[in-house]
């Protein structure tokens, strides 16, 4: 289990029809490689986000896969198109279990 | 890693090696594998896919890569001198408001960083840029 | 269509003025004989906007002796153009007659000599009278200032650059770009830009690391006799590589040129009629800008410390080469009609300080900073029996004596010192005060470490930092001379391939080859990494001074530079 995850993401308060907007996310995590020794010499096993997905009223704006090869605390950014006001869902999928989730909500005129 | 090491070699090629620990790189038939399990062995074409990479990384545990490329239903990324020469993989869906992203990659050593976008009309297009990843410590 | 008449008008006025017949040859007049002030400042009615370009003083306040390289190697398509030109080539290129006073400004030739005809170069009070009597005739003259300008003395150092701030406020300058700045610390910085300092701080690739939004202002567009013209700033794109990246932990800086094609739309967009580069870059990947983003008209270079007598045309593009130290002042006047640049008149004019008078008002506000210091920077430590310098691509004469300090007071094998370009020389015969030992070494990470090496990683640190220098790709470059070595030699061949560069690595005291698995004692200093140990570098150079009385450095042949 990994401590103090926190996800943050930054999405236009308001936008127009059709328009599309620029979304970032960041994700406090080590990603443990699973490459690296302990001092003992012990491989230190993998722990990795290796999945993320965002939606948009349910639809799908971007869905990655994550290796090992992701910096600590992964950064995202990408591009959605909105129709409507609604809702962004983020969701973070740890190797552990763990699924972080977060929302932001986007009025559109 | 010894702390007389660490002193004169600096932020980049010590402390990517400290995440991955050399020297256990990709072999050129480990990235053939990856881009095969990409494209399904279909060839890749050139133009169309943008790949924007530093040409010198800051740091080598944390190197911006972007990619985009109009008309892409996914892109892959990949660096052919990791341990794992896989790095992330893009799926668009319906409500991408344009075929890009960008994240922040590892990266074990100067090598080349490499995409390929798989287009919507089922080929592939491929774009590299070589990261050189330094000691560094001596300018002025 | 940029004309290049006037462009060339300004550079016939500039080898009239100081070309062949001027003075002769080895002149042993005074200076001030031959020279006068309204000479070297010149006047000028061409076009409608006017540039003054200063760059890396690195805090010299005062007037100062500084060597131009006799090594500067230009790599691949850059090999054999300028600023890769030294001695007679440079002469050769720019009409400039040996022993004549630009000759002695803006080459290594016979420095000693013509240093003790001609005198020191800049000071802050005499750079004053040259940006006052431009602004006389031209008082809408932007005075951009390209950055290393707060770091490099001792009292820089003792207050944090405030005394460069203040200094730069008086000056009057209106916006400059950064590098040794962040030095300083990023907490240190914002406190200045937030506070005191009163030029546009710019810089369209500062950025910060966790969201990659612009930290600083881009860009900054003045309006003078109704023509807007835009400034853009790029900070030294190498920060956290080349400098200690936790000291900013929370920037990054990077080329970024794609942003940079955004900003120059963006500025045209606003109705500038004219956009300008304020540039940190060095001057080979400014050069590289202006073949791959249009719409720039004019680069005022800085970092790599060229000084040239012309600005040097890419396309529509005009660069422009101001020195270092304080050495040099560019008067740029741009005719600039119809919504764009039209022609440009370049003067690179050299402060020599004993034909130019100094400002008083300048002259009072520089003591001002110095009085807090002045009984401790001038104490004499020893006297120099060679010349000492820093700059060029393999060593100089300063490191040198560092490295020779490191060995002897650190007890190493092998000594390191890192590639700097900045430093004052002293000439043979001269006292060697502790002002001097800080204008070689005054900056925030001076540690003089000693650690073991294997010959493996010394290898393998020459190997890299000559990629640094010697990469074909001005953007694989990121800038500074070849790390210095003390102890060992080694043969370069620059044009040579990465990775085989380096050859022949000799540790001198035994005349062995270097043992690739043998581990060497090493000293150094200024290394990047946080919580390094040791003595800073100007006690451990101070006490070799002192232990030497008079510093005699015998000639350094332990680098062999293979041509080609």
């Amino acid at each position: 289990m990994v401590d103090n995850v926190t996800a943050r993401v930054r999405v236009p308060r308001e936008a127009s029809a059709g328009e599309v907007v620029s979304i970032r996310t960041l994700i406090n995590h080590p990603m443990e490689s699973g490459q690296r020794r302990d001092d003992a010499g012990e491989i230190i096993p993998r722990s990795i986000i290796h999945r993320f997905t965002c939606d948009f009223n349910g639809t799908n704006v971007i869905d990655v896969t994550l290796e090992p090869s992701i910096s600590t605390n992964p950064y995202l950014q990408f591009e959605a198109v909105v129709q409507e006001s609604g809702t962004f869902q983020f969701t973070w999928y740890d190797d552990d279990g763990s699924v972080y989730e977060e929302s932001a909500d986007i009025a559109v005129s | 890693m010894t702390a007389t090491r660490q002193q004169v070699i600096g932020t980049g090629l010590a402390a990517a090696a400290a995440f991955f620990g050399l020297p256990a790189i990709a072999t050129a038939a480990d990235l053939e594998e990856a881009i095969n399990t990409f494209t399904s062995g279909a060839t890749t074409g050139e133009g169309g896919l943008t790949l924007i990479a530093p040409e010198i990384a800051e740091n080598g545990n944390n190197v911006p890569v972007e990619v985009s490329a109009p008309g892409a239903e996914a892109i892959i990324i990949l660096a052919s001198g990791n341990p794992n020469p896989n790095v992330a993989t893009f799926n668009f869906g319906p409500a991408s408001g344009s075929r890009m992203a960008s994240t922040r990659i590892r990266l074990a050593g100067a090598q080349d960083v490499i995409a390929i976008a798989r287009m919507e009309d089922g080929s592939f297009i491929q774009a590299s840029q070589s990261v050189r990843v330094t000691i560094g410590g001596c300018g002025g | 269509m940029i004309s290049r008449r006037h462009f060339l008008q300004a550079a016939m006025a500039t080898s009239a003025l100081y070309g062949v017949g001027a003075f002769g040859n080895w002149s042993r007049l005074a200076a001030q004989q031959v020279l006068s002030q309204d000479d070297l400042i010149g006047s000028s009615d061409f076009g409608n906007v006017t540039l003054i370009h200063i760059t890396d003083i690195h805090a010299q306040t005062q007037p100062i002796y500084f060597r131009e390289p006799e090594f500067n190697l230009g790599v691949g398509p850059v090999n054999g153009l300028p600023p890769h030109l030294v001695g007679d080539e440079f002469r050769a290129a720019f009409g400039i007659a040996r022993g004549s006073a630009l000759d002695h400004a803006l080459t290594y030739s016979d420095f000693e000599a013509l240093a003790r005809s001609y005198g020191r170069m800049g000071g802050l009070d005499r750079i004053a009278t040259v940006v006052n009597a431009i602004r006389a005739e031209r008082p809408g003259a932007l005075l951009l200032d390209g950055g290393d300008t707060w770091q490099g003395s001792l009292p820089s150092l003792r207050t944090q650059g405030a005394d460069m701030v203040g200094l730069m406020n008086a000056l009057g300058v209106d916006a400059m770009t950064s590098h040794w700045e962040f030095t300083l610390g990023s907490d240190r910085v914002r406190e200045i830009v937030e506070g005191p300092l009163e030029p546009a701080f710019l810089g369209a690739n500062i950025f910060d690391v966790d969201w990659d939004e612009p930290v600083f202002d881009d860009y900054r567009i003045f309006e003078r006799n109704g023509t807007q013209i835009a400034v853009i700033g790029q900070a030294f794109p190498y920060m956290p590589i080349a400098n200690p990246g936790w000291m900013f932990p929370e920037y990054s800086f990077g080329l970024r040129r794609e942003r940079m094609a955004e900003v120059v739309d963006e500025v045209r967009a606003a109705g500038a009629e004219v956009v300008v580069l304020l540039s940190h870059n060095g001057f080979d990947v400014d050069r590289q800008f202006a073949r791959d983003i249009p719409g720039i008209d004019v680069i005022l270079t800085g970092h790599t410390h060229d000084a040239l007598p012309e600005p040097i045309q890419v396309g529509t593009t005009f660069l422009i080469a101001s020195g270092s130290h304080g050495k040099f002042v560019s008067r740029i006047d741009l005719d600039v009609r119809d919504g764009g640049l039209q022609g440009i008149s370049h003067r690179l004019i050299p402060v020599f300080s004993d034909v130019i008078a100094p400002d008083a008002d300048m002259a009072a506000r520089v003591a001002e900073t110095r009085a807090p210091f002045a009984e401790e920077m001038a104490e004499v430590i020893g006297t120099s029996g060679n010349l000492l310098f820093r700059r060029g691509n393999f060593n100089g004469t300063w490191d040198d004596v560092i490295c020779d300090a490191l060995i002897s007071e650190r007890d190493a094998e092998i000594a390191l010192s890192p590639g700097f370009r900045w430093g004052a020389a002293v000439l043979p015969g001269q006292e060697i005060t502790r002002e001097d030992i800080y204008n070689v070494t005054a900056m925030t990470y001076p540690n003089a470490y000693r650690t073991e090496m294997t010959g493996e990683t010394l290898r393998m640190i020459l190997e890299d930092v000559a990629e640094n220098i010697f990469n074909p790709d001005p953007y694989y470059q990121s800038g500074g001379d070849m790390v210095r070595v003390g102890g060992m030699g080694y043969r370069i061949a620059p044009h040579g391939t990465t990775g085989a560069r380096i050859s022949e690595m000799t540790l001198l005291s035994t005349g062995e080859a270097i043992d690739p698995s043998r581990s060497y004692t090493v000293a150094g200093w200024a290394s990047v990494n946080e919580g390094t140990e040791g003595p800073p570098i100007w006690d451990v150079l101070e006490s070799h001074i002192r232990a030497q009385g008079v510093v005699e450095i015998d000639p350094n042949n332990s680098v062999d530079v293979v041509a080609g």
